[in-house]
């Protein structure tokens, strides 16, 4: 088997499926109607993606694993999603801060993906970043819009950032297929995070600061065990479970 | 026993609907890519709309159930995501029946000439995303109805 590729392959993967999982969250609690639609569309697209991902890397493994086995059998230490992903919800701005910080490096690195060597991942990346075009627009103007909102909306998304942004860095150490950070994907996510924050008239935190363990998967934090529990919950509840 | 052209299949998937915009066929829509025979085996080409559009499935099983109503007993349903699906492969004709049936059609401008129901082209955006993955929500100010747009990707 081909290590790095299966090991990018989880990471793309499991940051799609972590990141859709917890955006699902708020199916039926989001302020808006509107808003509650596009959470739940985003997640969609990302599950989506994630069986692409992960449904490859099972087959790059090649143990007859499924993409469906991949994410509901894996315990915490097996997952390579960035930590970003697995951090709770808080409130709607820090879902979305999140969100614009994860979309500023997912489109960059999927449109040189769709460029890459490896057909089967180029493919899986062409079609993918059509999708993250909306979520990269919607998440940025609405960042921009509560950034630049009231008193109230700008407080709480700069709380939000002041948190969210040690784990923004840890998204540039994810590696292509071949096990090389693709060209001009962090040089791009650092641009588009200071052009949009600073139109939503955020103060970036000083320092360079990153959390890292999630990509290589030595530590998550402790929120992704408790997501498991809910996310896995039927398989470890019945396991084997099909209908 | 001669199987039937791919002519004739390609008629009977242009019969199968969509399951979410039933006036339009999953050959309107260009989801089924190729069908072409290997050896006695039928073998049908589709591409999922969005990556995950739970239609995809339903539309799968749409088309094996239709080929398998007309007999065809040897059948691989193969999904293809190159390249990857676009509006643009929606014909004009599939266009007027999406208008007709209430919504706007996807345009290169990204976004709605004009209202379905009344044709105002007095028309603004609510969501970029809607009410299922390929859809925005769209407002019109002069009937002051709410409406879907089909949006380009
Ligand atoms: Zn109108």
């Amino acid at each position: 088997m081909d290590e790095t590729l299966f090991d990018f392959l989880l990471r793309m993967g499991d940051s799609t499926l972590i990141l859709g999982h917890r955006i699902s969250e708020w199916c039926g609690h989001a302020p808006v109607l509107e808003e509650d639609i596009a959470l739940a569309n985003t997640a969609l697209d990302l599950i989506g993606q994630t069986q692409m991902w992960l449904g490859l890397a099972g087959e790059i493994e090649g143990k007859g694993r499924s993409a469906d086995d991949l994410a509901f059998l894996r315990d915490a230490w097996d997952f390579r999603n960035a930590l970003l992903v697995e951090l709770p919800n808080g409130d709607f701005g820090r879902t979305i801060l999140r969100q614009f910080l994860f979309d500023a490096w997912h489109k960059p690195m999927l449109k040189a993906l769709a460029g890459s060597d490896n057909e089967r991942v180029a493919e899986i990346a062409a079609k993918a970043v059509k999708e993250v075009d909306y979520h990269l627009e919607r998440s940025a103007n609405t960042v921009v819009a509560l950034g630049d909102g009231t008193d109230e909306s700008h407080r709480r998304m700069q709380d939000a950032l002041d948190a969210l942004w040690p784990y923004a860095g840890e998204l540039r150490t994810i590696a292509g297929p071949d096990g090389v950070i693709p060209d001009g994907v962090a040089d791009a996510h650092s641009a588009m995070m200071r052009e949009v924050l600073s139109e939503a008239t955020l103060k970036i935190p000083e320092g360079e600061f990153a959390h890292k363990g999630g990509v290589s998967g030595q530590m998550h934090t402790e929120h992704l065990g408790h997501l498991l529990t809910t996310m896995q919950w039927l398989q470890r509840a019945y396991p084997g479970a099909t209908w | 026993m001669a199987h039937p052209s791919t002519d004739t299949v390609w008629d009977w998937l242009r019969a199968v609907p969509d399951p979410e915009i039933p006036v339009i066929s999953v050959v309107d829509l260009g989801i089924v890519r190729d069908v072409a025979w290997e050896g006695e085996e039928l073998k049908v080409a589709i591409t999922p709309t969005y990556s995950g559009c739970p239609a995809t499935s339903v539309i799968r099983f749409d088309i094996e159930t239709a080929l398998r109503d007309k007999g065809i007993e040897k059948l691989r349903v193969e999904q293809r995501l190159s390249p990857a699906w676009t509006t643009d492969w929606i014909n004009e004709d599939a266009k007027a029946r999406l208008e007709a049936y209430g919504i706007a059609p996807p345009t290169p401008a990204g976004g709605p000439e004009k209202c379905p129901r009344c044709g105002s082209p007095e028309v603004e955006r609510i969501s970029q995303f809607g009410s299922t993955p390929c859809k925005a929500q769209w407002r019109c100010r002069d009937c002051l109805e709410p409406f879907d747009y089909f949006k380009c990707i």
